[in-house]
């Protein structure tokens, strides 16, 4: 009992000389004085020493093995089957997404232009960590540049539309497949990197694209990006703003859907066993007859594709796009919400990425504080459960047991 | 072409061969793991790779499954149909869809798997649905995958595993683990299996398995099996053949009985590190 509290009182006071220049002298200009605030200063060293507390507290839960937050017995259960309730049968399931799906569908009629264009944001990230999910979460590839395939897209938009005239409806799909090219190019040089290497070529690529389109002035507009972007047309005629805003909303929705059920399928096909397989082992990947190459660009064309979309979808979304929207942030954000979800697991994908970029629109309040929260958040989970929100997705396979009838 | 393909071919007479290695070498820097192995395996034969440690056994798996490539020398598998195939400079995965498999010494098992989809991944080689079948699910797609789960899970009743395919493959015991890798290796419907070490951390009761469950896969599946294992029991029972190694070289061969009594092998082998 009595380590924690030295520890503790050891930490409050590294803490308290530490942010002594930044907290507890004030300089005041006008009068050229110096002012010492050690009120500040105490107060901090004494929310340290209780922080310090409660850090130890959580360690030692978890060096024993217990879960952090131990509910009275019985209310755990409760709540186990409570929230299990709505996911327990094929039928609680198809009423709980059938629920969801109409608060998904009534929402932007009855929230306001503001909200709508939030949710819009956010269902454009969930269906990029879906994306990137298959590289880095299925396929263990882990891609730093993510966000390059996204400015593909869009710019591949903004610019057949500046240029030739080109509409929203066909650009959705040339987008896609520049995107695809583009993680092509990537793989090929790629092939043999993995890990560390992988990231780091990978995040150079990024920075590649992003400069490219900041410094080819002529082509893309620099910094000053491409302005008057339209919004898709419906069947024929452009819509008012704010029609626009409730169509691009539902457009995202069913592309949202379609992410997840076509990633779905290609989870649970030859394929997707053959990308989870890479993530674990190459040499056993390619002793079992698995064609490594094959198999990776796979992985990069498969996850930049959805980037592609999202990235044309944004175009006409905000109708201006400049490069300062796909720095290296976005990525790192991404790829956040694919560790934060849980590896290759897509409902925590699309929880994780609703969350992180929901919350902090919400809570405005400690707008401030942002990075420091997000970077709190994700440490504490990699501490506490590095494997993600949601774990164990795991598909359920019908055995046709041939008795005596083998290979 | 053609020619060279009629010489190549095996006349139906004497044993059937299906590996053929002449004068492999493989250097590691200044080292010679490999140096100049005749090595040849018949059809249906159980054979038995041993030396000391270090001896290069695990390089020579490696050489011929194409995840190293030879210094020196040529690798041939024979085909179904009997025409000598070179293996030289071939990707593992064409290697493994030629018709040979193996198991790893330091287990490679997909742990995060389950231990039904580690030997579904097995079948890859055999299957063909791609992308396009994934999405749509069509009823060729659908046939294909139901055919390979019920064959993966006819492989692991084959191991013993059956109970246990649900299993995350990570919580399988070592023996079980070692099962496993057999059965995942199986699934690529190989004529020429390589076992690197399989009863290395069984009990003396899952060796005695083990043996059983080779026995039977070369009678019933008619496999030719390349075998490299410290338990010297084991070898002299399994083996028809045995290839003795050291330092890299082929220091002796034959039967059971021949390798025994050969007082190089004795001196090398068998007399210092009867069981390391
Ligand atoms: N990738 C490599 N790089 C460098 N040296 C290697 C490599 N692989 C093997 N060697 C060396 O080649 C020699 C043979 O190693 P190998 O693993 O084939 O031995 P082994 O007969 O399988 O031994 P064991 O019974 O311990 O498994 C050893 O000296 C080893 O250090
Ligand atoms: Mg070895």
């Amino acid at each position: 009992m009595m380590r924690p509290v030295s520890k503790a009182i050891l930490a409050s006071i590294w803490f308290m000389i530490l942010t002594f220049p930044v907290m507890g002298i004030k300089l005041n200009t006008v009068e050229q004085t110096v002012e010492w605030q050690f009120d500040r200063i105490i107060l901090l060293g004494v929310a340290i020493f209780f922080l310090s507390l409660l850090w130890n507290w959580c360690f030692s839960r978890k060096g024993r093995g217990l879960p952090l937050i131990a509910l009275p017995s019985g209310m755990g259960a409760t709540l186990g089957r409570l929230c299990s309730l709505p996911l327990r049968d094929s039928r609680s399931r198809a009423v709980s997404l059938t629920v969801l799906l109409l608060v998904m569908l009534v929402m932007p009629l009855v929230s306001s232009f503001y909200q709508t264009n939030i949710m819009i944001l956010a269902l454009l990230y969930v269906m990029l960590a879906l994306g990137l999910n298959i590289a880095v979460g299925i396929a263990g590839q882990l891609v730093l540049g993510y966000v390059a395939f996204y400015a593909v897209g869009a710019y591949a938009y903004a610019l057949l539309n500046q240029f030739f005239g080109l509409g929203f409806w066909a650009c959705l799909p040339v987008g896609g497949l520049l995107a695809v090219l583009f993680g092509l190019a990537l793989g090929f040089p790629v092939l043999r990197l993995r890990g560390d290497y992988l990231a780091i070529v990978t995040l150079g690529f990024g920075e590649i694209v992003r400069l490219t389109l900041l410094n080819w002035t002529s082509l893309t507009g620099g910094s000053g990006g491409i302005k008057n972007i339209p919004g898709p047309s419906f069947f024929g005629k452009q819509l008012s703003i704010e029609d626009n805003t409730i169509f691009i909303y539902y457009l995202v929705l069913l592309a949202v859907i379609l992410t997840i059920v076509v990633i779905t399928r290609l989870k649970n096909s030859r394929v997707g066993l053959a990308l989870q397989a890479l993530r674990e082992d190459e040499i056993a990947c390619e002793a079992m007859g698995i064609d490594l190459a094959r198999v990776k660009l796979s992985a990069f064309a498969l996850s930049s594709c959805w980037a592609g979309f999202a990235g044309v979808i944004f175009a006409a979304k905000s109708t201006f796009i400049n490069p300062a929207s796909f720095t290296f942030m976005e990525s790192a954000m991404i790829l956040s919400m694919v560790v934060l979800g849980g590896m290759g697991s897509i409902v925590g994908v699309v929880i994780a990425a609703l969350i992180l970029i929901l919350a902090p629109e919400y809570l405005r309040a400690f707008s401030d504080y942002r990075m420091l929260i997000f970077g709190a958040i994700m440490v504490i989970m990699m501490i506490f459960r590095p494997q993600g929100l949601v774990t164990g997705e795991r598909r359920k396979y019908r055995i046709n047991a041939l008795k005596g009838e083998q290979a | 072409m053609n020619n060279l393909a009629k010489h190549d071919a095996q006349t139906t007479a004497g044993p059937r061969q299906v590996l053929v290695v002449e004068g492999l070498s493989r250097d590691f820097g200044g080292l010679r793991a490999l140096n100049d192995l005749d090595v040849t395996i018949n059809e249906g034969e159980i054979v038995a790779l041993i030396g000391p440690n270090g001896a290069g056994k695990t390089t020579f798996f490696n050489c011929v499954t194409g995840i190293y490539t030879p210094t020196e020398g040529q690798i041939f598998l024979y085909d179904a149909n009997g025409k000598k195939q070179l293996l030289n400079g071939k990707k593992p995965h064409i290697i493994t869809s030629m018709g040979m498999a193996r198991t790893f010494q330091n287990i490679r098992l997909f742990g995060d798997m389950t231990v039904l989809e580690n030997v579904m991944i097995g079948r890859h080689c055999r299957t063909h649905a791609g992308i396009w079948g994934a999405l749509t699910r069509n009823a060729r797609t659908r046939r294909e995958e139901q055919d390979t789960i019920d064959r993966s899970y006819a492989l692991l009743e084959t191991v013993n595993l059956a109970h246990l395919w649900n299993e995350s493959a990570r919580n399988l015991s070592y023996g079980a683990q070692r099962r496993l890798e057999i059965a995942r290796a199986l699934a690529t419907e190989p004529r020429m299996l390589l076992l690197d070490e399989p009863a290395a951390g069984m009990n003396p009761h899952e060796t005695q398995e083990l043996e059983a469950l080779v026995r039977d896969l070369r009678s019933r599946l008619k496999l030719s099996i390349l075998l490299i294992e410290h338990d010297m029991g084991m070898v002299m029972s399994l083996s028809d053949r045995i290839y003795v190694m050291e330092y890299g070289s082929r220091i002796a061969y034959g039967t059971p009985e021949e390798v025994r009594s050969n007082p190089r092998v004795i001196q090398a082998y068998l007399g210092e590190s009867d069981d390391a």
